[in-house]
């Protein structure tokens, strides 16, 4: 197989694209992409210090290693899941990333902030642990960023995670919860931070591909608490439409964006308030966070 | 050759020569699900491979909670 651009022997098809690039003509493509997905979306400026939460997975690490090359200033945010050797593991990973580019790595581990590690919040809540897991970093990246300064928390979620997270808000037919799935969500109150996805328009093999052909030591093993959650069913059967179709997974996320969004958006009024209990912005009186904290701190005590 | 699977970490022996696209199809693998890797490259669906070569087949999905950061 040939690169589309040089002839030369390729490392990556892209059948969506219809298209096969050799190792830098796949990083620039790849570059380009973060970068449309940027600009589109004004999703920061240079001007700005962008935190990146990281977990050590090739996502993540890869998005990280994007906004270096394009000269952003950046900080990375791991978050201490307390989930036995993979936690390690991944967190080593992000201190090395760091350490070798000079860079700093915020650390917050969700034990402190919420009573317990995730294997102990599993045990002891009903939640699925992906639910707890998500909630809480959703909450522990918005109080750092503020806690530290950043106007902006970018994460890694790729076409892939869009796709998949649509899917599941679909098949439930979850109309709160659409309007709210955007590349970038503005800072609607002033205790809530920007939070962009750079990588949206890239797939997970695409990701994963750049990560590679960078050289990044990123964690390959999947947490052990994915196997079995909805999300990854949900992967697998938008995996199957791709093979069937390129390309499905594009037109179906990049459609809802351009024109099922809006009509969601403009149908949702929510009011935003601070918590009673910690001060962070939630829809009621007391935060998610703060009851799943609650219910931790009862069980385990 | 010798094919290193992960998730959990297997390998497994698969002998004569194939092109990585109908390797993996007999693996029961998407070939957009993995990255087919030798000698430290990448390699295309349609590459061929045997012999005495090592490949790893290393997944490309997460999920989850932590899904993106």
């Amino acid at each position: 197989m040939k690169c589309r651009k040089c002839g030369g022997s390729a490392a990556l098809e892209l059948r969506r694209h219809n298209a096969a690039f050799c190792s830098p003509h796949f990083i620039e493509f790849f570059r380009k992409q973060v970068a449309e997905a940027v600009r589109r979306h004004r999703m920061f400026t240079l001007d700005e210090t962008i935190m990146v939460a990281v977990s050590g997975g090739k996502d993540s690490l890869a998005l990280w290693d994007v906004l270096i090359e394009e000269g952003y200033r950046t900080a990375g945010l791991y978050l201490d899941l307390g989930i036995f050797d993979y936690s390690k593991e991944s967190r080593a990973k992000c201190e090395a990333f760091a350490a070798a580019r000079g860079l700093t790595l915020h650390v917050e581990r969700v034990a402190d902030a919420v009573g317990a590690p995730i294997p102990v919040v599993q045990q002891v809540t009903r939640r699925p642990t992906c639910s707890a897991c998500g909630l809480s970093k959703r909450y522990l990246m918005n109080r750092a960023a503020l806690e530290h300064g950043y106007a902006v928390v970018a994460t890694g979620h790729n076409l892939d995670d869009e796709a998949a997270t649509l899917f599941g808000s679909v098949m439930h037919w979850q109309t709160d919860a659409l309007p709210r799935q955007s590349p970038a969500l503005a800072s609607t109150h002033p205790k809530l931070v920007r939070r962009v996805k750079p990588l949206y328009r890239l797939s997970e093999l695409e990701t994963a591909a750049y990560a590679f052909l960078r050289g990044i030591d990123y964690i390959v093993e999947e947490c052990p608490f994915a196997q079995g959650a909805t999300s990854i069913a949900h992967k697998q059967v938008l995996d199957r439409l791709e093979e069937a179709s390129p390309g499905a997974k594009h037109n179906f996320l990049f459609g809802f964006l351009d024109r099922a969004r809006p009509a969601f958006e403009r149908v949702e009024n929510v009011e935003l308030h601070e918590c009673t209990s910690c001060g962070q912005v939630t829809t009621g009186a007391v935060c998610a966070f703060c009851k799943l904290a609650d219910l931790v701190k009862r069980r385990t005590s | 050759m010798k094919v290193i699977l992960r998730n959990p970490r297997r390998e497994v022996d698969v002998d004569g020569k194939r092109r990585v696209k109908d390797l993996l199809s007999e693996l029961g693998i998407l070939p957009s699900t993995v990255l087919v890797i030798r000698d430290n490259e990448l390699l295309t669906s349609d590459a061929v491979v045997g012999g005495d070569d090592v490949l790893e087949v290393r997944p490309v999905m997460s999920g989850g909670g932590g899904a993106g950061a």
